[in-house]
């Protein structure tokens, strides 16, 4: 008797057919047309754009959209082919360029997504006889790339240099000679918390171990240029690989992987994700290029981090329990149970605002969150419109009720 | 360093107790996802826990062969015996 190959997803299917039907189903959303970075029509209504990494407000920059367009009508929808061979154009290569400029870096590889960028690089400068050594909340990308290799894999906890210095300390001890990736986020983005990267790139270095730093949540929105957490805590030059997206403040899709490693271009010839799939289309290479040029001349670091610091700290006192404390974009609510939270972002897209609803194991210490990721172009109003939304669905589902307590007190 | 089976099931059992919510009697063929309950996260951190108590690497490479407590039980044995090897 053979078992059928989907028997294993029974559970899952029976959790997801016990989601609410309709559009209180977060599986459902469609986005129907999109008005701005940050509203679009969904379900027949304006919403308003609360959870979608545009940090920026790339999406719709004109310059981005005019340099798109000029590639698209210039060299076509698409390269059909992988950057080893017919895939790369001038318009990669530029983008490499700029990309190293933008980091001040020797070198600068392009990937299709960020996905694979994390994917291929430590999935390659990871060998058999080598250790990865990753923080305990790492995106999927960051473990997939782990399962994708051959090196042995520890984890340490979470943003903890000392449960870290153990790890390297042990491994040294049996192994003095073993190359060591170690790989931390500069923001994690289900709680916006920082990577402690003085401590944690010190006790790696301690140990000669490399240091890898995925800025996928943070390039843009800190540091003096905008380059990200290691540029904003001084450790640019303890940081040996710096990993990003083009997909969250850069306004569209792609990864990149920088670095002053001497032997670093070997990756194009030995790194499977870059080699066996298809490169960027030219017109998403040509915006990805103009976004990072706005990036760095433009600060919308201070408007964006200001507008978070409102969101949260309106959630905050209107008697929300916070996940976030508004020092990164993120803005998130902790709610109970799951079921309150399926229903609560049910509410938030009737009333016209679409949340992200982050659920464990996708999210660190089996918290169900509310997530919001602010942008650059929010508005007052719109920060306002969420805020009232949030309390009107939080009072309704009987979650903020010390707070009038609180308030009087 | 000589420690035998039964005394490294006995620590991994306390180190499991904190985890073990629904009060389980702990077997060598007790399931970490079936039993216990563990998704595959609090069976990571509980890793980190044997890690630190008994100061050696546990690979997560090793986590797919890991579904018992016997099974972590001779795996830690093993790790310490390659340690004491190396020493």
């Amino acid at each position: 008797m053979t078992l059928d190959l989907f028997e294993k997803f029974d559970p899952i299917l029976n959790d997801y057919n016990g989601l609410p039907e309709g559009e209180a189903n977060p599986f459902t959303v469609s986005m129907e047309k999109v008005l701005s970075p940050t509203t679009a029509i969904i379900n027949g209504r304006e919403t308003i754009l609360a959870g979608t990494n545009n940090y920026m407000g790339m999406t719709f920059n004109a310059e981005c959209m005019a340099a798109a367009q000029e590639a698209l009508t210039s060299l076509g929808t698409g390269t059909t082919g992988s950057r080893v061979l017919n895939g790369t154009y001038d318009g990669h290569k530029q983008l490499e360029e700029c990309l190293k400029k933008f980091y001040d870096t020797d070198y600068a590889i392009v990937f299709s997504t960020g996905y694979q960028a994390n994917l291929g690089v430590i999935a390659t400068l990871a060998g058999p006889k080598d250790y990865v050594v990753i923080d305990a909340d790492s995106h999927a990308s960051i473990y997939d790339g782990c399962a994708l290799g051959n090196a042995t894999i520890v984890r340490f906890k979470h943003n903890d240099p000392e449960n870290l210095d153990k790890r390297l300390a042990r491994i040294r001890r049996n192994d003095p000679e073993a190359g060591i990736l170690v790989v931390l986020e500069g923001v994690y983005s289900m709680l916006g918390d920082q990577a402690p990267l003085k401590e944690l790139t010190e006790t790696s270095k301690k140990h000669h171990a490399h240091v890898l730093v995925d800025e996928a949540h943070s390039i843009g929105v800190f540091g003096e240029t905008g380059r990200g957490v290691a540029q904003e805590q001084g450790v640019e030059d303890q940081v040996d690989f710096i990993v990003g997206t083009f997909s969250k403040s850069v306004g569209t899709i792609g990864g990149y992987c920088v670095s002053n490693h001497p032997k670093f271009e070997a990756l194009r010839l030995v790194c499977r994700p870059y080699m066996f799939t298809a490169s960027l289309p030219p017109s998403v290479v040509a915006s990805a290029t103009k976004a990072l040029e706005l990036i760095a001349s433009t600060n919308l670091r201070s408007k964006l981090l200001s507008n978070s610091m409102k969101l949260n700290n309106g959630l905050d006192q209107a008697g929300f329990k916070m996940g976030t404390t508004g020092e990164s974009p993120i803005a998130a609510i902790i709610v109970a149970d799951q079921n309150t939270a399926i229903a609560f972002w049910g509410e938030m897209i009737r009333e016209g605002v679409y949340v992200n609803l982050a659920l464990p194991p996708a999210t660190p210490n089996g918290l169900n969150l509310m997530r919001c990721s602010l942008s650059a172009a929010h508005t007052l109003e719109q920060i306002e419109f969420m805020l009232e939304k949030f309390t009107l669905v939080g009072e309704k589902l009987g979650l903020l009720q010390n707070v009038s307590e609180t308030a009087l007190a | 360093m000589t420690q035998n089976v039964d005394e490294i099931f006995k620590q991994i059992c306390s180190l499991i107790e904190p985890f073990n919510t629904k009060k389980v009697t702990l077997s060598r063929d007790t399931i970490f996802s079936v039993d216990l309950e563990l998704d595959s996260l609090t069976v990571m951190d509980l890793l980190a826990e044997i890690e630190d108590e008994f100061d050696i690497t546990v690979p997560l490479n090793l986590l797919p062969d890991l579904e018992t407590v016997g099974q972590f039980t001779d795996a830690v044995q093993k790790l310490l015996a390659e340690e004491s090897l190396d020493e």
